[in-house]
């Protein structure tokens, strides 16, 4: 056997390791077994049905989208802005403001979360929602200026020039030409810092006040007695939810920018 | 003109100044306060004690049970890294060296991952390894044991758990950095007479290593921050250093001795990525973000 075909082959186990476990975890949320193991008993939506009767669920569900949400709009919002300033222009102490804005990575997430928590407590606010988003916000914000700051730097500063030249005010300017250019490395931001904040547990169980929980602190709470069907049902649900997210975002992004398309070349022709 | 000039001074200030503010009043504040906090005391009320007291620091530091789970933690992520680093290096170089159209496929499923909850990475192996788990299942039919045998809650099972969830940030930092080698400088190399596997060992590994470094140094932080894997995965015996952190934060309420164990961990932690930007730079890890 060549070279080339083992390191295939080798590549192909390395991958079916990364999945297997997971393809597994959807398996058995169809298994009618009722205690969330093997042997394959037939097929049953009845753990889904179970999820969707379970309020503790649906809750931490509507807590984990409200959570990610905010955190996907506050933390792109100030990270699309830094990364501009990081991309456009050049100032003093550039490169220390740059690891001062990648720091959260650096930081181990648990001393990030002690520091904050107790920081805040000390200023007597209590755990909160609140809290939680803060929390989020720190920890997602350098993936956002990472992301977004990748791809900006591609978008070409002529055309900003070439508006501006032609009387564009910056406003203007910023809003009619760089925001539709920059929009994909926004959106970037957007489902990466939502995904981040709607899957972490490690910041969130030390932030989060009790009686709240987030779908993946809950699955965390449910683990603590046993492995349930209802779990990897849970489990089938986060990861179609966190895989069809971005695929529906980038299929949107097409049809959009599909759109804008055939609408500009509809201009040109009727000028 | 003169304003304008002021003006684009100020404008990166501007933009700026939001996510400043946001990690300076919510990380270095905050962090120099813990550094405050874990001189103060705990007092048996309940109250802190202000002041400047070396006891949490004395008992972090001179307590052997400490010592031994901290020795713990880094020999959990050190065979993390190494595994991750062996098993890793190969899909990477050959995702890097595959044709395009199988490229962008394997590559999108390398980002998956990153997309699937890790809490529910980790448990899935109590599906495959637990007693009613699916290796349990095909060997009790297969008649290779009678009776289920308890593969999980181990250190195993904890190094296992770790290496399934950073092993994709290992395969894409090697990737980053195989891409970017000109493929003249291994045809080169052979055509100057060089075997395959010369060339591989003499360039390509080489200039593979920044990218091997900086994969490593992101498994072994992130792997030895972790204190959810050793719960889920993990024995009452294979508590990481997280862990104790978390006991004395949200279990035991000794925030001052908990501010003295997280330090202990970031510094140890710091250190590393410390000596790691200073010889090869912080670039490597941005790259895999492109």
């Amino acid at each position: 056997m060549s070279g080339w075909s083992m390191i295939r082959i080798a590549t192909i186990l390395v991958y079916l390791f990364l999945f297997a476990p997971v393809a597994v975890v959807i398996l058995l949320a169809f298994n009618a077994n009722q205690f969330g193991g093997f042997p394959i008993e037939g097929f049953s939506l009845r753990w889904f049905e179970a999820l969707w009767n379970n309020d503790a669920i649906v809750r931490a569900f509507k807590t984990s989208l409200l959570l990610g949400l905010l955190t996907s709009a506050v933390s792109t919002t100030l990270g699309t802005m830094a990364a501009l300033a990081m991309v456009r222009y050049d100032f003093p102490g550039k490169r220390t403001i740059s690891t001062l804005l990648v720091a959260p990575i650096l930081i181990p997430e648990v001393v990030l979360a002690v520091a904050l928590l107790l920081f805040l407590q000390a200023l007597s606010m209590p755990k909160s929602f609140g809290l939680l988003l803060m929390g989020h916000v720190v920890f997602t914000l350098p993936f956002v200026v990472l992301v977004v700051q990748a791809r900006l730097v591609s978008i070409r500063r002529d055309v900003e020039e070439a508006a501006m030249s032609l009387g564009a005010t910056p406003v203007q300017t910023f809003f009619e030409i760089t925001l539709p250019l920059m929009l994909p490395a926004v959106m970037a931001g957007m489902l990466f810092s939502f995904t981040i904040s709607f899957d972490d547990i490690t910041g969130t169980l030390f932030w989060k006040p009790g009686g709240v929980e987030t779908v993946p602190t809950q699955i965390f709470a449910m683990l603590r007695n046993s492995i349930s069907p209802e779990i990897n049902a849970l489990g089938a649900v986060m990861v179609i939810f966190t895989i069809a997210l971005p695929l529906i975002a980038a299929s949107i992004a097409r049809v959009m920018s599909a759109r804008k398309l055939r609408a500009s070349n509809r201009k040109t022709q009727t000028a | 003109m003169a304003a304008d000039i002021a003006g684009a001074r100020r404008a990166p200030w501007m933009l700026l100044s939001p996510s400043l503010a946001t990690v300076g009043l919510l990380l270095i504040i905050p962090m120099l306060f813990i550094v405050v906090y874990s001189f103060w005391l705990r007092t048996a009320t309940g109250a802190d004690q202000v002041g400047f007291y070396l006891d949490n620091w004395i008992e972090v530091l001179g307590d052997r049970f400490y010592r031994d789970i901290l020795f713990q933690t880094f020999a959990i992520a050190f065979y993390t890294t190494v595994i991750c680093a062996l098993v890793g290096y190969i899909p990477a170089y050959f995702v890097a060296n595959t044709p395009m159209k199988s490229k962008a496929f394997l590559l999108l499923m390398l980002m998956l991952p990153f997309w699937i909850s890790y809490i529910i990475r980790t448990m899935s192996w109590i599906n495959i390894l637990g007693t009613s788990g699916a290796l349990n299942t095909v060997m009790l039919s297969i008649g290779i044991i009678d009776e289920p045998i308890q593969m999980l809650y181990n250190q195993t099972t904890v190094v296992l758990g770790l290496v399934h969830y950073l092993l994709p940030f290992m395969i894409l930092n090697v990737y980053v950095s195989l891409d970017g080698i000109d493929k003249n400088l291994t045809e080169a190399a052979q055509s100057l007479g060089c075997t395959g596997f010369q060339a591989f060992r003499e360039v390509t590994l080489p200039l593979s290593l920044p990218g091997l470094a900086a994969g490593s140094l992101l498994c072994f932080v992130l792997a030895a921050g972790t204190y959810i894997t050793p719960i889920v995965l993990g024995g009452p015996r294979d508590a990481m250093f997280a862990n104790l952190v978390f006991e004395a934060i949200v279990t035991q309420l000794n925030w001052p001795l908990g501010s003295a164990l997280s330090l202990v961990l970031l510094a140890l932690l710091g250190a590393l990525v410390v000596i790691y930007t200073r010889y090869l730079g912080i670039d490597q890890i941005a790259k895999s973000f492109k």
